[in-house]
Parts: structure tokens; C-alpha cells; sequence
């Protein structure tokens, strides 16, 4: 166990990191990476590994729970027992059936669910290391993995969170902030619908403090938004095209 | 046949709202009348029933002693769980828990933990070794609409009628005395949900009303009117300044009950 430390942000506004409060970690993001998905992406978000994978649309099973009107989405976020300091089980934790609805209720605005009737589509989220704000990254991959599919969206959604470390709030915490300091508040969002589809927090804050926050958050998915367009533009744009040519 | 019911009553709800309304001749922000009962499990440690409108909802304490987080030596422990029993509505089936009651737990525990409402620290028995483990269960009776407010008041309501009986520590033995304390409390979260139909903000949903909603906020307020908790739930999503107007809502409506309930 690492020795706790005392500032979580040093006299000149700097964080353990090396960041400032409105800075957003190095982010890396790859799409289209495993093969046999049918929509995947990478992300590396600080010390964040995450793989994203969407198969789908497919045939729904069990054949009862399909619905006549739209496709049903599945999602599984699920952490790699090696990804944090002590071994986590790989059996589901509560965590990450909780995480795994929000998720799922925070790409399902994205999607046109109506135009796949009767179909399904699952999503699967690999957690292979955890570095604090692993359900923002998440949706940031899944969603990219979903565009990657080819299921028509709205949008892109992408997350990122921002919170209280010491009396300060900043944006996009990482693991040491994450649980030493005193506010995290998730958010996702549609960029360019303006809307938010993840909202959650722990923590204190007042009134004033929560506003802040809302708006540090939506400022680093706008951030992230624009690295997020340039990934897919990255695997499309340059395409051959070979299946358009045969 | 649920689906037919929800897209008429979608309209007939959206259409109400839109107006000011609600099926039930409630204001958009008027919450349902509710009802706290304290103690009426006379096994648990503490208990409370709670009535909102025909939401129903009971939590039982159970306190046991047990070994403390490793990296919370020095607090007491306190868990969680919701099970929505198959008797409180047709859409429940027995067996272990889903995601939804899984996510009403960890909203539930969230308020209570992130308010450090329980003062764990006087929950130690020896530094380390020995805490107190305080078992929040929230059990569904009936289901008419926003569990999450219902469970989070009843546990509330459940850890203050909480009694520990006296004990003292005699070379690492623990041993019983007679009489009880209160379980030591620090703070009394109240939380607030809203949902969004259109483009209509509503407090205290019914079940017909989250049957049609596009998505749910749920804000836990503390005693000095932060917020300690944020849930949000549904496949639709909220503009920021609805986010906005939730969180200034939640706390005015906290306000409101913490005055009713004489929190």
C-alpha cells in the first residue's frame, strides 16, 4: 500500500500528477482492433486500459426477450482480475452490475433502437487496467466500438468526470483522487445534442460547487470529443474500401 | 399488453404535464403524502416502514460484529442490500438480485455513506480487529413508483430507531451488558427524485409515470443542504440546465421534508 499523501494539489495549483485543475490525462484511442467484434475500440486514458467490443445486431437470445418495436441492448463492464492492486475476483461484483446498467442507459439515447426490431445487440467492456474514472473511459471506447459497428447513432457519447480534490475542482480525476478526494461526479454526453445520458456523484459538494463541476465535466467531453471523432475519422477515412470494390 | 397500456398513458401523461398536471391531481412538484413507521420489527436492531402514496417499503437493522476494511482500520462497517420481493409487484421474480436491485442498494448506500450519516468511528470495538457491521436491508413491500426516495427514507428512518446493546471489553473478550445506546448518527440524507417526461420536470414519479419516462435524477441531500448522491437512470437524458434546475429543486423539496419530518 502506497503512502497516503498529505495535498492532493501542491501551493501552485499543480496535482500529484504533474496536471493542472482543468487538465485532462493523455488519452489514446484505436478503433476497429479485435477482428471477430463486430464494432471494437481501445482507449488509454492515463493508466486506463480499456477494451470495447460490440457484436451485434443479432438474433435475440432468449428468444422471448426480444421486443417487437426496437433491438434490446446488453452490456457487460467487467473488470480483468490483474487490473488493479489487489487481485479482484472475476466474478461480477455488485460495481460492476450497477456500472454495467449505466452504462448501458447512458449509450442506449445514442442509438436508433427502432430500427433493428426484434434483434439485439451486446456490448462488452474489458477493464484490463484501472486507473480511477474506468466507467467515463468505458463509455468513451464503447461508444466508438458501437460507431464502429456500423448501427447508425445520433451521436457519439463521451464521458469524463471532474471533482473535489483538497477545496479545488478539477477535472478528470485519476486513481489517487478518485479515492482520497471529496467529490467524483461522472458525466456522459451527446456533444452535439447537449445532452447528458450519465450523471452521478458521491461525495460533498454545495450548490455552487456542483454547478462547477457539471460544467469542468462537460468541457473535458467536448475535449475528448474532438480526439474521439479524429479515432474513427483515423480507421475510415483512409480506408480502402476494399468490400465497396469487390 | 403492458406496452399498449404505457403508449396510451404515455400521451395521456405527457399531455397532463404539459399542462401543469398529473394523473393523480398532483402539481408537477408536489410530492406524494408519506408516512413513517419506526420499530415495528421488534428481532432487528432497528426498523422502519415507510408509505409514499402506495409505495411501500421496509428496512430491517441488523448489527453483527466482524473484522473492518483493511484500509478503514478505525470505522465500523456498513452494508447495503434491496430485495424486491416477488409480493410487491407482478414484474418480480424471486431469485438473487438484478441490476435494479442492485441499483437501488448502491443509491440507497451511497446517501447514507457519502453523508457520513452513520459516525462509524464509534463503531470500533478493537482498532483493526474487531468493528461493528451494521446490515441495512431494504425490503420492498409494494411497488408504486419511486423505490429509490421510499428505501432511502426508510433506512434513514431504521438506522435512527437503531439500538446497540451495551458492552464492554474485558481482555479481548466481548461481553454484553444490560440496556441499549442509540447507534451513534451524524447526518439524516434525504433523497429527492425526479423524473423527465418531455420535456417536464416531475418530483415523486408514480409507477405509471416511470413506465413513460424518458429518465429518473435522484439527488441525495444532506442536513446542511449539500448534495451527497447522484443517480441517473433511464434511456433518455437531461440538458444540462435541467441537471441544473434538478439540483436547486432537490434542495428546496429536501428543505421542505426535513421540516415535515422534523429531521
Amino acid at each position: 500500500m502506497n503512502q497516503k499523501p498529505e495535498k492532493l494539489i501542491d501551493k501552485k495549483g499543480i496535482r500529484l500528477d504533474g496536471r493542472k485543475a482543468d487538465e485532462l490525462r493523455p488519452l489514446k484511442l484505436e478503433v476497429g482492433i479485435l477482428s471477430n467484434a463486430d464494432g471494437s475500440a481501445y482507449i488509454e486514458h492515463g493508466k486506463n486500459k480499456i477494451l470495447a467490443a460490440v457484436f451485434g445486431p443479432k438474433e435475440v437470445h432468449p428468444k422471448h426477450m426480444a421486443l417487437q418495436d426496437r433491438m434490446v441492448l446488453k452490456c457487460r463492464y467487467h473488470m480483468a482480475p490483474f487490473s488493479v492492486q489487489e487481485r479482484k475476483s472475476p466474478a461480477p461484483s455488485r460495481r460492476e452490475i450497477e456500472l454495467s446498467k449505466v452504462i448501458r442507459e447512458s449509450l442506449e439515447p445514442a442509438i436508433f433502437m427502432e430500427y433493428y426490431p426484434r434483434t439485439m445487440a451486446d456490448i462488452f467492456i474489458e477493464v484490463l487496467q484501472a486507473d480511477g474514472g474506468t466507467r467515463c473511459a468505458s463509455i468513451t471506447a464503447a461508444a466508438l466500438a458501437m460507431a464502429d459497428s456500423g448501427i447508425p447513432m445520433r451521436d457519439l457519447v463521451v464521458a469524463c468526470a471532474a471533482g473535489k480534490a483538497d477545496d479545488t475542482i478539477v477535472l478528470d480525476l485519476m486513481d489517487e483522487e478518485d479515492k482520497l478526494g471529496s467529490a467524483d461526479v461522472p458525466i456522459a454526453m451527446m456533444p452535439n445534442l447537449n445532452a447528458v445520458t450519465l450523471l452521478q456523484m458521491d461525495g460533498i459538494l454545495n450548490h455552487e460547487e456542483f454547478e462547477t463541476a457539471v460544467n469542468l465535466a462537460i468541457e473535458g467531453c467536448k475535449k475528448i470529443y474532438t480526439i474521439q471523432k479524429e479515432a474513427l475519422k483515423a480507421k475510415y477515412v483512409n480506408a480502402k474500401g476494399e468490400e465497396a470494390e469487390e | 399488453m403492458a406496452a399498449v397500456v404505457t403508449s396510451l398513458k404515455q400521451k395521456q401523461i405527457a399531455q397532463l404535464a404539459e399542462k401543469g398536471k398529473r394523473l393523480d391531481g398532483r402539481g408537477l412538484e408536489d410530492y406524494r403524502e408519506f408516512k413513517i413507521e419506526q420499530g415495528l420489527i421488534e428481532k432487528a436492531e432497528g426498523s422502519a416502514r415507510v408509505l409514499l402514496g402506495k409505495t411501500e417499503v421496509l428496512v430491517g437493522i441488523k448489527i453483527e460484529t466482524g473484522e473492518p476494511f483493511p484500509d478503514t482500520p478505525n470505522e465500523g462497517v456498513m452494508t447495503v442490500n434491496a430485495e424486491l420481493v416477488p409480493i410487491a409487484s407482478a414484474s418480480f421474480e424471486p431469485g438473487p438480485p438484478d441490476e435494479k436491485s442492485i441499483e437501488l442498494a448502491r443509491i440507497v448506500d451511497r446517501g447514507i455513506r457519502e453523508s457520513k450519516a452513520i459516525d462509524t468511528e464509534k463503531l470500533v470495538i478493537e482498532p483493526g480487529k474487531k468493528v461493528f457491521i451494521v446490515f441495512v436491508d431494504v425490503y420492498v413491500l409494494n411497488h408504486d413508483g419511486n423505490l429509490i426516495d421510499a428505501s432511502a427514507l426508510a433506512a434513514v428512518a431504521a438506522l435512527q430507531n437503531t439500538k446497540m446493546s451495551n458492552y464492554e471489553v474485558e481482555d479481548g473478550e466481548m461481553k454484553v451488558k444490560s440496556g441499549y445506546t442509540p447507534l451513534p448518527m451524524k447526518k439524516n440524507p434525504i433523497t429527492i427524485t425526479f423524473a423527465k417526461i418531455g420535456d417536464k420536470l416531475i418530483v415523486d414519479p408514480c409507477l405509471d409515470e416511470e413506465q413513460v419516462m424518458d429518465a429518473r435524477l435522484s439527488m441525495a441531500i444532506d442536513d446542511n443542504g449539500n448534495i451527497c448522491a447522484i443517480q441517473k437512470g433511464g434511456t433518455g437524458y437531461f440538458k444540462p440546465e435541467e441537471i441544473l434546475t434538478v439540483s436547486k429543486l432537490a434542495k428546496d423539496k429536501a428543505k421542505e421534508m426535513r421540516k415535515k419530518l422534523g429531521w
